[in-house]
């Protein structure tokens, strides 16, 4: 085994027992930690199929993750609320909230995706930067949900045989997302499908050449990424229990780049380390002083400047 | 819809368009010589207005304060590109993205820290407090038109700068062909410098400008830089005359849009149906002008000759 497996799947034990014994231990708040995190790492995943894999820099990708958080959010309003009841979208199911965030953002990436993949470089990372602000103001305007205020997720999404209301639940469903979220990917990107869209991020014209639409495979991955993205937000809404537009703002589109990047693109385990570094660096750096996003910014600043290949780098195995 | 609200509104709208150009052009200059993406260059617009802000009570006077803090700004500038950019030159866009965004929480909390969480007001000058008016319903703020007209001196300033003086031929040149510039032995480092200071002090003067009408704030520059980002993305990045054509269409639009939006719904929807729908669609509106430039061209819609 390479270190970086080797890494990867010390870090994915830890993640799976620590919670739990501080959990027992009378620590909850360290599994709060963790779910969190854990959910976080599902975005990060995600976001890395198209940034680490396909060179594709979205800077929009926060607002997926607000899109599939009001999927929940919107039916358990409607439910307890009324309205939308003939669409069948007044329901607290899990099974209709899930597939409903997936569906969206899918979508969402298929139109949006169409317009953005036409552009390059940085044209790509803005037009979909703008593609989440619209999203961004249109959810700020709608007044029925809260608009700045945000919507409070009254009953968390009800799934058979897990109970989403009990902590520990919750992180199992978010751990074990994660697992599978990382196997999709690494089975997409090792996968005839995957090395077009490796190739096209090295070489896009040769790729051509061969007689592929990069085109066709972008949009493809971009899709499978957004939809992914949607569930990873499904889970946050169950875990905060409240959404509010703040989740997709721009800058929260940076830090999951920022995860993706720190803890090495195009690496199985990279955005599970990148989103651990984060969460726990942001926890423990704004334990000590309110003015932690200095110290934060410096660090992101210096890991940029000193690092190549995120913490990933350092597990590089011998050629 | 009468009259003198729209004129208002126009000016309104051109007022913030020239507010956007001086922003972008400094966004322009950085990534269309330097090739830099400087997500930060915001946070420039907002320590000007800090900076001015400051300097307004120290020495009572906010001409003066200005005449202060712009060669201040301006060394911030220089200093971003010392110690951030000139590093990052050689690496992908991704890495200037992510650097200059650990930038502006640092900027961002620097400024928490310094000047507290509450804004500061700036006073008006007392000589610019007064109104116009031109009819009973059509008053125009004096302060607004120093700003229209500042911006469009500083716009002027930098066209003939550009066009006309050897700093600007270099720019022009460097914009071109860097490697030639810099093989003909000029002092690129100086140059690139030079060039992140005057961006910064455009950013700065246009904070400073501003802080009189809404007060310097943390976080101003996060809602300009992303519009000053759809400024030049739909001008064409690395083109001034892009830069100055959108920012004046972008601030036009969004004033605009803003105060009519549900005038025009209602002509062909409910009056309550416009309501609703018309704010939301008017602040999507840059967005969507940005998403309809760039599917049908996708260099925006004045791309630099040479690339």
């Amino acid at each position: 085994m390479s270190p970086r497996t080797i890494a990867t799947l010390v870090a994915m034990a830890l993640l799976a027992v620590l919670p739990p014994v501080f959990y027992f231990t009378g620590n909850a708040f360290w599994l709060d930690l963790a779910t969190r995190l854990t959910i976080l790492a599902n975005a990060a995943v995600s976001l890395n199929l198209i940034l680490g894999y396909g060179g594709l820099v979205s800077f929009g990708h926060a607002a997926y993750v607000g899109l599939g958080a009001y999927a929940v959010g919107i039916p358990a309003y409607h439910w307890l609320y009324g309205g939308l009841e003939d669409l069948g979208l007044a329901t607290t199911s899990g099974l209709v909230q899930i597939p409903l965030a997936m569906a969206v953002c899918a979508l969402f990436a298929l139109v949006t995706g169409a317009i953005c993949l036409r552009t390059k470089g940085v044209y790509f990372i803005m037009i979909t930067m703008a593609f989440a602000q619209m999203v961004y103001y249109a959810i700020v305007s709608i007044e029925e949900y809260g608009g700045d205020d945000g919507l409070v997720i009254d009953t968390r999404s009800e799934l058979p045989s897990i109970n989403l209301d009990d902590p520990l639940q919750l992180f199992g469903l978010a751990y074990v997302s994660l697992l599978v979220a990382m196997l999709i990917v690494r089975m997409v990107t090792r996968s005839r499908f995957g090395m077009v869209l490796r190739g096209a991020k090295g070489n896009a014209e040769r790729v051509q050449m061969m007689g592929l639409n990069t085109y066709a495979y972008r949009l493809t991955a971009y899709v499978i990424s957004g939809a992914m993205a949607g569930y990873a937000g499904a889970l946050l809404g169950n875990f905060t229990t409240f959404i509010s537009p703040e989740m997709m703002d721009w800058t929260r589109s940076g830090e999951l780049m920022f995860m993706v990047i720190l803890g090495g693109g195009g690496t199985t385990g990279g955005p599970v380390l990148g989103a651990a570094a984060f969460i726990i660096l942001e926890e423990w750096l704004s334990h000590y002083t309110i003015y932690w996003h200095l110290p934060f910014g410096l660090l992101l600043i210096a890991v940029v400047l000193f690092t190549r290949g995120g913490l990933m780098g350092f597990f590089r195995g011998r050629k | 819809m009468d009259t003198s609200l729209l004129i208002i509104q126009t000016l309104n709208g051109l007022q913030l368009g020239l507010l956007l150009f001086l922003v972008a052009s400094g966004l322009t200059l950085v990534f269309g010589i330097l090739d830099f993406v400087n997500l930060a260059h915001a946070s420039l617009y907002m320590l000007g207005a800090f900076i001015c802000a400051s300097l307004t009570y120290l020495v009572g006077n906010f001409f003066l304060a200005v005449l202060l803090a712009l060669p201040l700004t301006a060394a911030l500038g220089w200093a971003v590109e010392r110690f951030i950019a000139r590093p990052l030159y050689a690496r992908d866009h991704l890495d200037h993205v992510l650097a200059t965004f650990g930038l502006i929480l640092v900027f961002d909390t620097a400024a928490h820290l310094i000047w507290g969480p509450e804004g500061i007001a700036v006073p008006l000058p007392p000589a610019f407090t007064g109104q116009i008016e031109l009819s009973e319903t059509l008053v125009i703020p004096t302060y607004r038109l120093v700003i229209i007209a500042a911006g469009l001196v500083a716009a002027t300033g930098l066209y003939w700068m550009v066009t006309h003086t050897r700093l600007g031929m270099l720019i022009r040149a460097g914009a071109s062909n860097r490697t030639m510039v810099a093989a003909l032995g000029i002092n690129i480092e100086l140059l690139f410098g030079l060039v992140f200071a005057l961006g910064a002090a455009l950013a700065g003067l246009a904070g400073m400008l501003i802080a009189p009408i809404t007060e310097a704030s943390i976080g101003m520059g996060n809602q300009v830089i992303i519009t000053a980002f759809v400024v030049i993305i739909v001008g064409g990045i690395g083109s001034m005359k892009g830069a100055f054509i959108a920012a004046l269409l972008i601030g036009l639009i969004d004033t605009l849009g803003r105060s009519f939006l549900d005038d025009i719904f209602k002509l062909v929807m409910s009056p309550d149906a416009a309501e609703n729908s018309a704010p939301a669609l008017s602040a999507m509106l840059i967005y969507i002008i940005m998403a309809c430039v760039l599917a049908l061209k996708p260099q925006g819609l004045f791309p630099p000759k040479v690339r």
